[in-house]
């Protein structure tokens, strides 16, 4: 047996490894990942049912369409260049065809990676979020018997509900107002789909678009109140010194401070 | 029958390529459950998992944990391409082969020598580095950053589920493989191509050559993709092509005149396709 | 135009939104818009769809209807309209309007096997004349059929009655709302002794509490559910009940949801009528001077053929009808069995939700309205129940009372204002006159200007009747117009085929091609509603009239001018002489024949040679009605162009005749088009909104109180059915009623009870709202929907297609467990709106005896994985 021969590529790599050979790898790298990274912060999409959150989709996901090929009603589809989406990777346009929500999932049991998560029950799938973004638009606003979105909703009643007001304008009629409850919602596009406008006025945006976010310094007190009630048992727990100490010089800096105070 | 017989590794290696992407297409369209998904992963008749392994590696670089279906897959494909010679895949799968093969084969009959000219020339270590830069790149940027942008896949994915802007890459491929750079993608730039190329470093199946049949012709230097790896002194040594950028195209067993080379297992044993069993 | 789209679209969302939140709109946002719209042309209209009866304006631009606004200035829906409504403007522009008659045809010349070829309109009748007249010829008038509307305008409707009751002598003419208000009308009728509800919709606006039984007014009367819900947001005492054999939405409004067995509504009502004697709780000055209490025959049948198995044993099948009075005390008797444990246990109800239930309607301070459709209606003892909600707002005094009664609902547009108030019914003529009545006939004949005798007494085949003759050969000729029988009845799958391997004719008159056009032997294109003048009358009783705003497409036309067409081909020889009608026998006829009414005929000026279209329709007085005419503004009349006189004033002329002094005033033609629809009766220019109630009816004399005038059946025996007769004159009657067996349920082949219905978003078989693309994007098909737990028992999953069948046929239809409907376990519910999902093969043809109306709510059907 001879020795192995030495591959001359691998013997051109090692040799390349000058200053300024690494040099133009970390400067390419850098733009690699400058332009990955612009291109990922395009709108983020709709995803199929069990998708990890967008990031770790998007991360996750191999781009091997077993999913879409899954998919009994072609609502999945494969982004491709110029689509405006990720490339290669999963999203629905509940516009075109929703997610009908099959019980036994077979997008997800087709995903090699995990990017869709196992064994998501359909009913707490995250595709999106219902928004009923125009409400200048929407005939249930305007008093007509629309609520198509509401009757197409698979979880009617949970996802999305209706509010009643009385309708000031006739004085007999009332409004039936269709209201998203986003922790039911998964996302399916049922109601976008059904949506009888030219341009849907509820659509389903991805839930990062559609959601905001209370800040932690307030709570709902009739929402949340068994979470956050006091204990009014319990002694009141006196403030920690050291904080407090840190807070009197802070103040105390700000009683020198005259600049508002001085004539200028 | 001549013609035949120099290329007939040639249609086996374009029926293989075309057969995948068939088989891809009706279970795509069909659902002929042969072959589902595409070359980033897939199942075969449903229950084997595959999977790109250079792709599961820059996912994992990405910090993400993956489920075992695409692991086993990568495992599956490395294990065949471990045995095999990693860049048979480039040679009896890639789609995009079949394109920077028709420059190649393009380039002398129409003379092109514009980037020649220019002294516009890749180094073919450039590939090693985008490959391990790629991993870096996942981690940073969150995505598996070759596929995020990968023209193979891209090409292969228009071709199963209806074309889209992504044919642009490939055509950009081949406009670079023609006029501009010699060697061009897959022999410079194309880092799944360079990972292969480690996976079949010490491939089991792999291209003996027959010093005393050798006339040194250059026939094979002149066809092969990755001509730099045949080095006669060398050969006569080992006995065998032993570099895992060889693709086991198999080129060189077609056009040489006094058929100096055979498949072999590396380690001695009978001859694959011997000459003396099909010679003309 | 000088505007750009996203200039127009930004002034007109300005628009809109101002005028959504009271901010004052900029008089340039007003006059952009109006500049946009000027050669917009807009006139008042009324929508094609529910019994609700919304106004709408409608513009039309070149020919062609652009939109649609709900009229705010409509007292029923204030500008307001639900989904269908909506597309009001979109519904004649299906891609696949019928514009041409088509005939079956082989080797150029009709064949009942052949394929459908495009006819001239002169080949249609030809060849509809020539088949008419060889069964006409051989078999008599009854072997003639037209299966009628409560879609018809009230003048096609008229002119179709007249055709075919005065013309060609024969009752078969029956409207698709047999199915849908026959048994309102016979508990009305029995009742009351006149058709249509007392009260109207204002009621909803003054009660405290409305009770929903069997019908899911948030789907399908979706503007008037807007009303109720108002008031229970802002009237806080309201309360809103839904009693129902499935979850629906009407439940979301309501306090209280009642889910029972499907039949034992019969049994709660007597239930609440027993609660209310022992609590107190009823009337007793208005039951003494006002009510008659009375009960009829139990062993009346299913309205099945006499041999099939449930009929057996039923004496009384005909005379299904009868009824006499009984005392208070025998009322309270018959009512004892109906306890609460008893009902309970029967309805599967709980006791608790009885009592409330009944408690409502036992609260002496409480008004309450009870709404209801084809959950009663369509019953095999429809007419029963109608009754039995009667006897307890009668018991209650609750009735005719601003806020207070019992208000029957229609489901078509002009259910009441064509089909029953024209009558196109078998036994009925105008202004709830019946054949079988001599005087009735001789007014007819009289408004008419008929001989004495021409007029059928022999009540005719009503529509389930029909189709059964169609098979039996009874039924020769058979022409549908504006409805889909062939979708429509129950058992389809038998009509079909007799319609297709009979030696028979059908006729379908259709705008597009449904079932019953592809199962005819000749379709007819016809003109739909904006396309030609009309009129229909909702479910309060008001009258609304259009104009007609575009012209149809191709060769289509208007039902009217087809029926006028036809009857160009007949000659008074041919069908005023002496005519068979096996199985006549009334006073003053012979037996088994009409007699010649010719001679009588010559005496008053008719020449025998002339034809139906001179004597029925164009009369000398009726060419008084000149066209053009002032009222028209501009728009346009094919039917008149056609006639050469304004054909549609000059019937509602003549039929309005019919209702003066009669309880059924209507107001001129003019009247119409200058109102947003007027309640009758209209007397002295003024219409009325209770009726039967001193102040607000007019036929109510000073001092009475109430006066149930109604004149039929007010003579009946007393104590039992050959009891001496009483005059019950001015009175109404309280029944008693028992719970009867429903005609089919579930066993061990076939385990589940099947419901039919609507869902909001499409009307009826669905041939106009599937046209429009987005009703029919927002459900493009027919669902069944089980519980959850009936699913999973038979391995099914949501979305699953199975198989549906019964004894009589089968469907393929996917599986929802969840969504809008919610039935119990043990029912299924599917709409009937999807020809590729034809339920009604699977439906009973089980009747109401007394109403002769299809029970489409219950049958027993299986479900197994396709």
């Amino acid at each position: 047996m001879s020795p192995p021969a030495k591959d001359v590529s691998r013997r051109g790599f090692l040799a390349a490894l000058k200053p300024q050979n690494v040099a133009l790898a970390v400067a390419g790298s850098t733009v690699w990942a400058y332009v990955t990274g612009e291109s990922r912060a395009s709108v983020p999409a709709r995803r199929p049912p069990g998708a990890r959150d967008e990031s770790a989709f998007l991360a996750s996901c191999i781009k091997c369409s077993q999913c879409v090929e899954a998919c009994p009603y072609d609502t999945l589809q494969v982004a491709t260049a110029g689509d405006g989406e990720a490339i290669g990777v999963p999203y629905f346009e509940p516009r075109k065809v929703p997610c009908y929500m099959c019980p036994d999932t077979p997008c997800i049991a087709a995903c090699p990676t995990d990017a869709l998560l196992p064994d998501t029950p359909i009913e707490e799938a995250e595709m999106g979020l219902a928004v009923l973004v125009d409400q200048e638009n929407c005939l249930a606003y305007k008093g007509l018997r629309c609520e198509v979105c509401y009757r197409a909703c698979p979880l009617i009643g949970r996802a999305i509900g209706l509010e009643f007001r009385p309708n000031e304008r006739t004085g007999k009629h009332a409004l039936f107002i269709p209201v998203v409850n986003s922790d039911a919602c998964t996302g399916c596009g049922r109601c976008e789909h059904a949506c009888v406008l030219e341009e849907a006025a509820i659509k389903v945006l991805s839930v990062e678009q559609a959601r905001g976010k209370l800040g932690e310094n307030y709570r709902f007190g009739w929402l949340e109140d068994a979470e956050i009630s006091p204990d009014f048992e319990a002694p009141m727990a006196a403030p920690d010194l050291p904080q407090w100490r840190d807070g009197l010089e802070r103040v105390l800096e700000q009683m020198d401070d005259l600049s508002g105070i001085e004539e200028p | 029958m001549t013609w035949f017989w120099t290329h007939h590794y040639l249609l086996a290696r374009r029926t293989t390529q075309l057969g995948v992407l068939v088989l891809f297409w009706l279970g795509a369209h069909w659902h002929l459950g042969v072959l589902t998904g595409n070359l980033s992963s897939s199942r075969v008749l449903r229950t084997v998992p595959l999977a790109d392994p250079y792709a599961v590696l820059q996912i994992l670089a990405t910090g993400q944990v993956l489920g075992s279906t695409v692991l086993l897959g990568a495992a599956i494909v490395l294990g065949f391409w471990f045995v095999t010679g990693g860049r048979g895949f480039c040679a009896w799968v890639c789609p995009v082969n079949p394109v920077t093969d028709l420059a190649a084969w393009l380039r002398p009959q129409l003379g092109v020598r514009w980037g020649v000219r220019r002294g516009l020339r890749v180094d073919r270590s450039v590939r090693y580095w985008i490959m391990f830069l790629a991993l870096p790149v996942s981690a940073i940027t969150g995505v598996a950053a070759f596929e995020w942008l990968s023209p193979i896949a891209m090409t292969h994915r228009e071709l199963i589920y209806g074309p889209g802007l992504g044919l642009l890459a490939v055509a950009g491929i081949f406009v670079l493989d023609l006029f501009v750079l010699r060697p061009g993608w897959c022999g410079s730039l194309c880092p799944l191509g360079a990972f292969y190329s480690l996976v079949g470093r010490w491939s089991l199946l792999r291209v003996r050559f027959d010093p005393e049949r050798c006339d040194h012709c250059g026939d094979c230097i002149r066809v092969c993709p990755e001509p730099q790896i045949i080095r006669y002194d060398e050969m006569e040594r080992s006995g065998f092509i032993d570099s895992g950028n060889c693709l086991n195209c198999a080129r060189c067993l077609e056009v040489c005149p006094r058929d100096a080379y055979h498949f072999a297992p590396r380690f001695g044993g009978d001859a694959v396709g011997s000459p003396e069993e099909g010679s003309p | 135009m000088g505007q750009t789209r996203r200039e127009f679209v930004k002034t007109a969302v300005a628009a809109s939104v101002a005028t959504g939140i009271g901010i004052p709109v900029s008089a340039g946002a007003r006059e952009k818009v109006a500049e946009l719209h000027k050669d917009w042309k807009w006139d008042k209209s009324v929508c094609r769809f529910c019994g609700v009866g919304c106004g709408i304006m409608m513009a039309t631009k070149d020919g062609r209807v652009v939109s649609v606004k709900g009229d705010p200035e409509s007292p029923v829906n204030r500008g307001l309209n639900c989904i269908k409504g909506y597309f009001n403007a979109k519904i004649m522009y299906g891609e696949d309007r019928l514009t041409k008659p088509l005939l079956r045809m082989k080797d150029g010349r009709y064949d009942k096997k052949g394929r459908f070829a495009p006819v001239s309109w002169e080949q249609a009748f030809d060849v509809m004349e020539a088949k008419f007249k060889e069964y006409y010829g051989k078999h008599g008038p009854s072997s003639v059929a037209i299966f009628g509307s409560g879609q018809y305008t009230i003048d096609e409707g008229y002119a179709a009655v007249k055709f075919m009751k005065a013309g060609v002598r024969s009752n078969n003419i029956d409207p698709n709302a047999r199915h849908c208000m026959a048994s309102a009308v016979a508990g009305f009728i029995q009742t009351f002794g006149i058709d249509e509800p007392p009260g109207c919709y204002d009621d909803i606006e003054l009660t405290d509490a409305v009770v929903s039984w069997g019908a899911n007014m948030a789907e399908c009367h979706p503007i008037l559910w807007s009303r109720v819900t108002d008031r229970k947001l802002t009237h806080p005492k309201t309360k809103v009940v839904n009693l129902t054999t499935f979850g629906n939405r009407t439940s979301d409004i309501a306090d209280l949801e009642i889910i029972f067995e499907p039949q034992t509504d019969l049994a709660i009502m007597n239930f609440i009528a027993r609660h209310m004697i022992e609590k107190g709780a009823i009337d007793k000055k208005f039951i003494d001077d006002h009510c008659v209490f009375a009960t009829g025959p139990t062993d009346i049948g299913y309205g099945l053929p006499a041999d099939h198995p449930r009929e057996q044993g039923q004496k009384m099948r005909g005379k299904a009808g009868a009824h006499w009075t009984i005392t208070f005390e025998e009322f309270k008797k018959a009512l004892e069995p109906y306890t609460a444990d008893y009902v309970s246990k029967l309805s599967k109800v709980p006791k608790k939700q009885l009592v409330e239930l009944a408690d409502l309607y036992s609260d002496r301070k409480r008004k309450i309205i009870s709404f209801w459709t084809m959950g009663f209606n369509q019953h095999t003892r429809g007419t029963w129940v109608n009754e039995q909600i009667y006897a307890i707002h009668l018991l209650g005094g609750k009735m005719s009372t601003p806020g207070s009664g019992a208000f029957s609902l229609t489901g078509q547009p002009s259910a009441c204002g064509t089909a029953r108030e024209v009558g196109t019914f078998a036994h009925r003529l105008p202004s709830d006159m019946v054949v079988a009545n001599a005087g009735h006939r001789a007014k007819s004949e009289k408004l008419w200007h008929l001989p004495p005798k021409t007029l059928n007494p022999k009540v005719g085949t009503h529509a389930v009747k029909m189709m059964r003759e169609l098979r039996s050969g009874g039924v020769r000729f058979f022409w549908a117009q504006v409805t889909n029988p062939f979708q429509d009845f129950a058992n389809a799958n038998e009509w079909v085929k007799a319609a297709r391997e009979g030696d028979n004719f059908i006729v379908v008159s259709d705008a597009y091609p449904t079932v019953s056009a592809k199962v005819a032997d000749l379709v007819l294109p016809a003109a739909m509603i904006y396309e030609k003048w009309g009129a229909y009358g909702n479910a309060e009783r008001r009258t609304q009239h259009w104009r007609q705003q575009v012209k149809a497409p191709g060769e289509a036309k208007a039902d009217i001018w087809q029926t006028m067409e036809f009857s160009k081909r007949f000659k008074l020889k041919e069908v005023w002489g002496e005519q068979p009608l096996p199985g006549l026998k009334a006073a003053g006829f012979a037996d088994g024949k009409l007699p010649d009414v010719l001679p009588e005929a010559k005496k008053m000026g008719y020449d025998p040679e002339q034809t139906l279209y001179d004597v029925l329709f164009a009369r000398a007085e009726y060419k008084k009605y000149a066209w053009p005419d002032p009222i028209a503004n501009g728009h346009p009349n094919d039917v008149a162009e056609d006639a050469g006189f304004f054909v549609q004033k000059a019937l509602w002329a003549e039929y309005r005749e019919f209702g003066l002094g009669n309880g059924h005033d209507l107001a001129d033609f003019d009247t119409y088009h200058r109102v947003r629809g007027l309640r009758w009766p209209v007397v002295n220019g003024r219409e009325t909104q209770w009726r039967f109630k001193e102040g607000y009816d007019p036929y109510v004399k000073p001092g009475k109180g109430y006066d149930f005038y109604g004149k039929a059946l007010k003579k009946i025996p007393s104590g039992s059915l050959k009891g001496e007769k009483t005059d019950v004159s001015g009175r109404a009657k309280i029944f008693f009623r028992p719970y009867a067996e429903p005609a089919e349920s579930p066993d061990k082949d076939y385990d589940l009870w099947l419901c039919t219905g609507r869902v909001l978003e499409h009307w009826h078989s669905g041939s106009m709202t599937k046209r429009v693309p987005e009703l029919n994007r927002a459900v493009p098909y027919a669902v069944c929907w089980m519980h959850p737990d009936d699913a999973k028992k038979r391995g099914l999953a949501r979305n699953d297609e199975v198989v549906l069948e019964s004894r009589r046929g089968k469907v393929r239809v996917r599986v929802d467990t969840e969504g809008r409907n919610r039935p119990p376990i043990g029912l299924v519910f599917v709409p009937w709106f999807d020809e590729n999902v034809l339920i009604n093969k699977l439906t009973l043809d089980a009747t109401c005896p007394i109403s002769k109306e299809t029970d489409y709510k219950k049958c027993a059907v299986r479900v197994r994985k396709a």
